[in-house]
């Protein structure tokens, strides 16, 4: 679980974090959503260390991200699996190459005991065949489903995701909502998805966090937005004719839509 | 400003550096990255090398000899003008600047756009000390090899002048070669590679640098590639004076 309690973060005098507070669940997909400019990356790169907020606590079980020294910070680290909104492959290496480069810097692992488990993950993210392709050479989606299976080579505790459907299809965007719902019930993690993407919020949200200009405004999961009373809200996710139409198909029916399979 | 500025960039060399010599988390990865810079940064320069070492020692020999042509001063002197031309600023400071352009430009662009693609970003969530696993294997490979490439351009340079003194008539080959080993001061092959090694240093560390802190998107990573290359450029002639004072005075 991880603890967010009353972050702040400005920038040249602007604040751009509120005093925001969260909580995200091990087990559940949480989703932080709001508008382009809300903080929701902000918000994301604090999570991961990557920026230092002015003050408050980002608490990984309970052990403060924002108190530990650059060697414990390393060390929890590697328990960290992060998805970027480019996929950020690295590009000399094959399909295969970017998958093993975890295990390759921080296991003790044999060759064949290492591409055994960047096997079994690539077999998890459908991706079996094209470990021998560079980056360069596969789909968009495909690159997705690399990063993913880069991400839990080392089996981590915490998945955090930076716009993870940003450039794909909207099938493909079900694949991968899919994809990282079942890993995060598989195997237990704390996934912290942030997106503007409806689809997702409306299909995997099982914890969502609403940001707006910087506040925390809403939490909730995907069932309880329909009928939320928050404007900010209602504006930003049912933005929309289509999903307006779903909304107003869930309220008089008293149901959600079930997700497609 | 401006000394303000320099003072700062120069402070944020200082931190890059350490974050860049601590020990590397795995020795055979390492060593690996090592010798595929080697490749990538050495190995590559060589045909570059070969081909401008050739020309600028032909066309030494021919300056010398139509400059110094005099009946005060011995044939030979145009062998040995050319051997100590190339052998004390050509091998060295001029093929360094040549080589801040191609393998500078090529080290910040690399870095710059693994930076803008987020990739240095994945690996610091990864928990790698990215500034030491991408810049300390180019570092080491580039300095390690720089003096194959010096010597190779000291002898394709003499080379160079051979050839302008067997198919023309300006001087005698004969008298080329007797020049080439007139006077002859060993120590200015050393303070030649004394020198290649600081340069490959500045050529290296500081195009990675300019790479590393890129912010933005692809226009940035070519300006941080200009930036690099200039930088290091400048500092390359300031350090060839620093080093010319210290070692041959």
């Amino acid at each position: 679980m991880i603890e967010v309690k009353n972050v702040i973060k400005a920038f040249d005098g602007r604040t751009v974090l509120h005093d925001v507070s969260a909580t995200f669940y091990t087990g559940k997909t949480n989703l932080i959503i709001g508008q382009s400019g809300s903080g929701k990356t902000v918000m994301m790169k604090s999570l991961v260390g990557l920026i230092q907020p002015d003050s408050g606590e980002i608490l990984f079980d309970g052990r403060n991200l924002l108190k530990m020294d650059t060697g414990q910070v390393h060390e929890l680290r590697k328990e960290i699996g992060m998805l970027f909104q480019g996929s950020a492959l690295f590009d000399s290496e094959t399909v295969l190459g970017n998958v093993m480069f975890p295990l390759q810097m921080f296991t003790r692992q044999s060759f064949d005991e290492m591409r055994e488990r960047a096997m079994f993950c690539l077999d998890r993210v459908n991706l079996k065949g094209a470990e021998d392709k560079y980056p360069s050479e596969i789909s968009g989606g495909m690159q997705k489903r690399v990063a993913i299976a880069r991400a839990i080579a080392l089996n981590p505790k915490y998945l955090f995701c930076d716009e993870p459907n940003s450039g794909l299809d909207p099938k493909t965007s079900i694949v991968i909502d899919e994809l990282l719902s079942d890993i995060t019930h598989e195997y237990n993690i704390t996934t912290v998805i942030n997106t503007h993407d409806m689809n997702s919020v409306l299909g995997i949200g099982e914890n969502i966090i609403f940001l707006n200009k910087g506040h925390r405004e809403w939490v909730g999961d995907m069932s309880q937005i329909y009928d939320t009373a928050n404007e900010a809200l209602n504006n930003f996710v049912f933005a929309t004719h289509l999903f307006q139409k779903v909304r107003e198909y869930v309220v008089k029916n008293e149901t959600p839509i079930p997700p497609e399979k | 400003m401006l000394i303000t500025n320099s003072l700062a960039t120069f402070g944020r060399y200082c931190i890059f550096m350490r974050r860049v010599f601590a020990l590397p988390e795995r020795w055979r990865i390492f060593m690996r990255r090592t010798i595929q810079e080697v490749g990538k940064l050495g190995l590559d320069s060589i045909p570059l090398v070969i081909v401008i070492s050739i020309f600028i020692g032909a066309v030494i020999a021919i300056q010398m000899q139509l400059n110094i042509s005099s009946p005060l001063i011995p044939a030979y002197s145009t062998g040995l003008a050319t051997r100590d031309i190339v052998l004390l600023e050509f091998s060295n400071s001029i093929l360094c600047l040549i080589l801040a352009g191609k393998v500078g430009s090529n080290i910040a662009s690399e870095i710059g756009t693994m930076r803008v693609t987020e990739q240095i970003d994945a690996l610091e969530i990864m928990g790698v000390n990215s500034a030491n696993f991408l810049v300390l294997p180019k570092i080491v490979g580039f300095v390690l090899f720089m003096p194959v490439l010096v010597v190779l351009c000291m002898a394709t340079s003499l080379i160079g002048g051979y050839l302008v003194a067997l198919f023309t008539d300006i001087i005698t080959v004969s008298k080329y070669v007797y020049g080439l080993q007139a006077l002859f001061t060993e120590w200015y092959v050393w303070y030649g590679l004394i020198k290649s090694f600081v340069f490959a240093f500045i050529i290296a560390s500081v195009a990675s640098f300019y790479g590393y802190y890129v912010k933005g998107g692809a226009l940035d990573v070519g300006k941080a590639s200009t930036d690099g290359v200039v930088a290091s450029s400048i500092l390359i002639l300031l350090f060839d004076v620093i080093l010319t004072k210290l070692l041959l005075q």
